[in-house]
């Protein structure tokens, strides 16, 4: 063996200065890159309090979301009603608010419902691949084939209605796209060199799905799931929109645009007030996501 | 010599290409390792060369049992691998490491130096808890990465220090042989020299064997004892490094040789360029699979696929005019 001859120590590519230690993850990266990003920030802002008025502002409520007061009837906005009240004389703010809790949990609980299947499902057919991949992934394909609306009324005539239901609905409708970003996103990993380096390094086929490829698939999982929210509440508003959501004298966004609708040329402030929210909402999700999207980006992680 | 740390038997390894949707049937085989048999002795470094798509790195990936051998033997220290159980295998990585091409690739983005070398030492139980932090602060010292680093992560650090991490990730597990699968080629030409030279200094202060994969001879050329020249799935030639880069012998490794840079103002030796690319494992030429672009084939060379062996010469080659071609020199 002839060694380069002038090889008598490694020579070093750095220079030796004993300085910074903690270096920057991946994660806090992506943290400071959206914290930079304004709308998402203020997107952020808007729906923590939205969620917080949602929950704590009917106990501090003079009124309930059922109390009628027909004397009252339908009134535009003032002091003793800050919004207004319906025709049956409830609060408007309040129904709002409870609204709020039905939509953001359905939202919520319908898209962990999606993620969990989906995620589950998608990492299950990529990295094992073969005849199961193509299985599974027929059987999403035939699941994409069905209309959404039919099959949701379907489940809502065989079984009745209830929120419980609404949930899983739009939840095992939403977890295709899921199912199929995720598994191609493990295809693609399961070719990367680190992921044999780690068969190499003789990990068990757990350590290696847990701990180095599904931390490296969360970025693109959990923007999706941003983007899933809000159309999961779209949905929800659809659904309840052609009565097949939640029924009175419970509320949510969707039932009270619908409500508000119908009465739209007198009433204006009873679809003017849950309008705005729920597009706010939206508006405010969105910008959460494209800011995630954003900042979990690799190509912009690179420099 | 000792028993030698690895032995290759006739190792093969096909892949079967199938064509069609729902009724799939078998149209060929890629042969993309095609009969090899190697010895790697204790100690040594092998160099092992050929083009893009000549089987090297399938080579390693079946040594590694990332691909499933067709057929042979691949034993190490005298287990033979391609008949042991999974747990066996698994004791067998221990002492078998690989360092991988690109450097970029290599690493987990999201672990830190220190969790991705103290994870196989975990896993394997290589030393106490308590000494993984110790034996880190070794590991990062042998290969010239900067202590202090431990916290950072992959992105962090450039091409040439990514891949001095991915070699401590594999001297962690004290292995005996470690195969490099082009490790300097996706890196700076200021580089490369840098990480050949840390590498022939691990294998001798390490008591490593080293399979070093390579493209061209100029890089293996500085590194290895012997070197073994790859053309289509086979080995075409093998011997000393100096033999077979000084007395070529194969009409193919002629023609590497020529293309290793030289520093002589007339230019040292002609240029051998090859006509056409090289051919499709899938259907590769009968009898010598160099024959059509070989400037001195014969029609001998497509009847019968030449054997390696050590006829007059210095060192192992396969082909049936070996001797007449290195005749003159």
């Amino acid at each position: 063996m002839t060694p380069p001859p002038s090889a008598p120590s490694i020579p070093p590519t750095f220079s030796v200065v004993a300085e910074t230690e903690a270096g920057h993850s991946p994660w806090s990266d992506a943290w400071h890159r959206l914290g930079r990003n304004r709308l998402a920030v203020a997107g952020g802002c808007l729906l923590l309090v939205l969620a917080v008025a949602c929950i704590v502002g009917p106990w501090f409520s003079a009124y309930s979301y059922e109390d009628q007061n027909l004397d009252l009837g339908a009134a535009p906005p003032g002091a003793q009603h800050w919004l207004g009240t319906d025709t049956l004389g409830r609060d408007l703010l309040v129904r709002i608010l409870y609204g709020g809790r039905i939509s953001l949990g359905v939202g919520l609980c319908a898209t962990m419902v999606a993620l969990s299947l989906g995620v589950t499902y998608g990492a299950i057919a990529g990295f094992f691949g073969g005849k199961t991949d193509m299985f599974l992934m027929r059987v999403v394909d035939i699941m994409y084939a069905l209309p959404f609306t039919i099959f949701v009324i379907l489940l809502m005539v065989f079984f009745g209605r209830n929120i419980v239901l609404l949930f899983l609905a739009i939840g095992a409708v939403e977890w295709l796209t899921m199912a199929r970003i995720v598994r191609g996103q493990v295809m693609a990993l399961k070719k990367m060199e680190f992921i044999e380096a780690a068969q190499v390094l003789g990990f068990g086929r757990r350590r290696i799905i847990f701990r180095h490829m599904i931390p490296n698939v969360l970025g693109p999982i959990i923007v999706y799931a941003t983007l899933t929210i809000p159309a999961v509440m779209l949905l929800e508003a659809f659904l309840s929109f052609l009565g097949l959501g939640v029924q009175p004298p419970m509320s949510s966004w969707g039932t009270l645009i619908k409500d508000g609708a119908e009465k739209m040329e007198e009433f204006p402030w009873l679809i003017l007030y849950p309008g705005a929210i729920f597009s706010l909402t939206l508006f405010s999700l969105n910008f959460v996501g494209d800011g995630l999207r954003d900042a979990l980006d690799v190509r912009a992680a690179k420099d | 010599m000792s028993l030698p740390i690895l032995q290759l038997a006739n190792l093969k390894t096909h892949f079967p290409v199938h064509r069609g949707f729902v009724f799939k049937r078998q149209v060929g085989t890629v042969k993309a390792v095609d009969g090899v048999s190697l010895t790697v002795h204790r100690g040594e470094v092998l160099g092992l060369v050929g083009e893009s798509g000549c089987g090297k790195s399938t080579l390693a990936r079946t040594i590694l049992q990332l691909v499933p051998a067709t057929e042979g033997a691949i034993i190490l220290e005298g287990r033979n691998l391609t008949r042991s159980s999974a747990a066996e295998i698994k004791a067998a990585r221990r002492h078998l490491q690989m360092v991988f091409q690109d450097p970029y690739a290599s690493l987990n983005p999201r672990l830190t130096v220190y969790a991705t070398l103290a994870e196989p030492m975990l896993v394997h139980k290589i030393c106490p808890r308590d000494e993984v932090a110790h034996r880190i602060a070794e590991l990062m010292q042998t290969v010239g990465l900067p202590p202090l680093s431990q916290k950072k992560y992959p992105h962090e650090f450039s091409g040439g220090q990514r891949q001095r991490i991915a070699i401590a990730r594999a001297l962690a597990l004290q292995p005996r042989l470690i195969i490099a699968d082009e490790p300097v080629s996706a890196l700076d030409v200021s580089i490369q020299a840098q990480i050949l030279n840390l590498l022939s200094q691990l294998v001798r202060r390490m008591h490593l064997s080293l399979v070093f994969i390579a493209h061209d001879l100029s890089v293996v050329k500085h590194i290895s004892d012997r070197v073994a020249v790859m053309y289509l799935g086979k080995i075409v030639e093998l011997g000393l490094a100096i033999d077979v880069i000084e007395r070529p012998l194969h009409p193919y490794t002629r023609a590497l040789v020529s293309a290793i840079p030289t520093f002589r103002p007339d230019g040292g030796r002609p240029r051998i360029v090859l006509p056409g690319d090289p051919p499709s494992p899938l259907n590769p030429p009968s009898g010598c699979a160099f024959h059509p672009r070989c400037p001195y084939a014969t029609v001998a060379c497509q009847a019968a696929v030449p054997p390696l062996e050590r006829s007059k010469a210095s060192h192992e080659v396969a082909c049936i005019r070996a001797a007449e071609i290195a005749g003159p020199r």
